[in-house]
């Protein structure tokens, strides 16, 4: 039997009476790497939100091993959406991945040594160990990702969840992130979305579409009438690798 | 110059600059990086409020402003994060409400107070030993909370949503930052008056932060920086009795402008 990592039941969220996810019922496994695709305003960072407790449904049960979800932070890894920082903020990427340990470490205290092997282990296992010191802001885009999907490694999740990691990304370190990301779903279930179909479905193994609802039958095949339904237009699809055109051009 | 230190009023004056540094370094450093000015500058305004009560109820205008900045700080904190008001309407409202409410009280108050110009400009010929016994502890608090909270501080000014997704106390963490900056205005403003506060919490930071890409050392350089811009501008207040903030102000912006030139020609160097 595999273990469930995360179930969601009937979870809908509203924001100011504006209903923004609606019955969403997902179970995510822990040899799953799940790639949730949907249009801008779907719902897909709040879906994240939601699951790391973040977000308060306001109907449905979240549960994350067993528990609700603020109580198994610890079990999570989160890489939030490329967020545009100074530049120039003082920071190497040795100390942004540091935070990521501030679940165990917690309050007043501050990191120890054993925290800081963590670190540089988390580091080596994206490969950026020799950028260590490096300001974090003079890095590529994709060399920052791979320091944020270390922040969020340096914790030992069971779960990974990430949010857009490719937006900031040209094409080619696009390919070595995803493979990174292969890499690691041996370890722990990952979950991505993204709102780039073709590059999701190549990596992934399964695929769920999210415009408010989710529709998901635990593996990547989606039906064309599903995906029209969640973007409300004709899509462009590459299932299994093969590309192939599944529904009508745009006109 | 050496023979000036001779003088009390002198000594007090270096003093106050230095602890004003200390504070401008410190909670200086993050304003600048989380980019808080303008709700530094909205607190610092929001001071002249405590100090008119001060004036109107005869104790230490410090005292005042101590009590009314930690409340308006407080304040614009819980509004902007509780709800959906604008957050530059929000601090725009508690500023001009601060500085009208100092200027009544201070017309208010019964008996001779200072003139309002050595608050709103600063007047470093006021400071008491009281007052510089205050400022000190008020710097102890500053640097003892940041000692403390330097984790949460920092995921804070960089990656709030991470911060929450692990944890750590972010509301909470921006509302202690603001009563530290709170904190500071009060050490700062015999110095540098309401109105100029902003520079010496912004200026020694940004000259600094063309040097360095570590948050420690920043504020060490920016204490450094406040240091000699306020010893400077202390010299020009004895030697052609300017006042103090203004004064200040004169030797930050030049030392600001050559940093700002060293790094760039220092960057096509490396280029």
């Amino acid at each position: 039997m595999l273990k469930e990592i995360v179930r969601l039941e009937d979870v809908s969220v509203r924001y100011d009476g504006i209903v923004v996810l609606e019955d969403i019922n997902l179970s995510v496994y822990e040899d799953d790497f799940l790639g949730i695709i949907g249009p801008n305003g779907g719902g897909k960072t709040t879906l994240l939100k939601t699951i790391l407790g973040l977000v308060k449904p306001s109907q449905g049960r979240v549960s994350v091993l067993g528990n609700p979800p603020n109580k198994a932070r610890r079990l999570m890894g989160y890489v939030p959406q490329y967020n545009l920082f100074d530049r120039d903020f003082p920071l190497s990427a040795l100390e942004v991945v540091l935070m990521g340990r501030y679940g165990q470490v917690g309050l007043f205290k501050r990191y120890s040594r054993e925290d800081k092997k963590l670190a540089l282990n988390a580091l080596a296992e994206v490969g950026m160990l020799e950028l260590k010191h490096r300001q974090i802001g003079s890095l590529s885009g994709g060399e920052q990702q791979r320091i944020f999907i270390a922040r969020a490694l340096v914790a030992h999740p069971q779960i990974l969840l990430l949010d857009e990691p490719t937006a900031s990304i040209d094409t080619p370190m696009q390919a070595g992130l995803y493979e990174l990301l292969s890499e690691l779903k041996r370890r722990m279930a990952i979950v991505l979305v993204s709102h780039d179909i073709s590059a999701v479905s190549i990596y992934v193994d399964k695929i769920a579409c999210l415009n408010r609802r989710l529709f998901y039958h635990g593996d990547k095949e989606l039906e064309a009438r599903e995906l029209e339904e969640a973007y409300q237009c004709p899509v462009d699809m590459i299932a299994h690798g093969v590309p192939h055109r599944v529904l009508r051009e745009h006109r | 110059m050496i023979e000036a230190l001779q003088y009390d009023f002198v000594r007090n004056a270096l003093l106050a600059g230095l602890l004003a540094s200390v504070a401008c370094g410190v909670i200086g450093t993050y304003v600048v990086v989380k980019k808080i000015v303008f709700m530094s500058g909205g607190i610092s305004h929001a001071s002249l409020g405590g100090i008119g009560i001060g004036q109107f109820l005869g104790i230490n205008p410090l005292l005042g402003a101590f009590f009314y900045t930690l409340a308006s700080a407080i304040g614009m904190g819980v509004v902007v994060r509780r709800t959906k008001l604008p957050e530059d309407v929000t601090i725009g409202a508690l500023w001009v409400l601060g500085m009208a409410l100092g200027v009544i009280f201070h017309d208010l108050a019964p008996g001779t107070v200072p003139g309002l110009p050595s608050y709103l400009f600063g007047d470093l010929s006021l400071t008491s030993s009281s007052d510089l016994i205050l400022m000190a502890a008020l710097d102890a608090v500053i640097i003892l909370t940041v000692s403390l909270l330097y984790k949460e501080f920092l995921i804070l000014s960089f990656d709030e949503e991470f911060g929450e997704s692990v944890g750590a106390p972010m509301e909470k963490s921006y509302l202690v930052l603001l009563c530290l900056i709170a904190l500071s205005v009060v050490v700062m403003v015999r110095v540098m008056g309401v109105i100029l506060v902003i520079a010496l919490l912004a200026l020694p930071v940004a000259t600094g932060w063309q040097f360095t890409h570590s948050l420690k050392k920043l504020m060490l350089f920016s204490i450094l920086l406040g240091l000699i811009s306020t010893t400077l501008g202390i010299g020009l207040w004895y030697e052609f009795n300017l006042a103090s903030g203004p004064a200040i102000v004169l030797v930050s912006i030049p030392l600001f402008a050559l940093s700002f030139l060293f790094a760039r020609l220092r960057r096509r160097r490396v280029e």
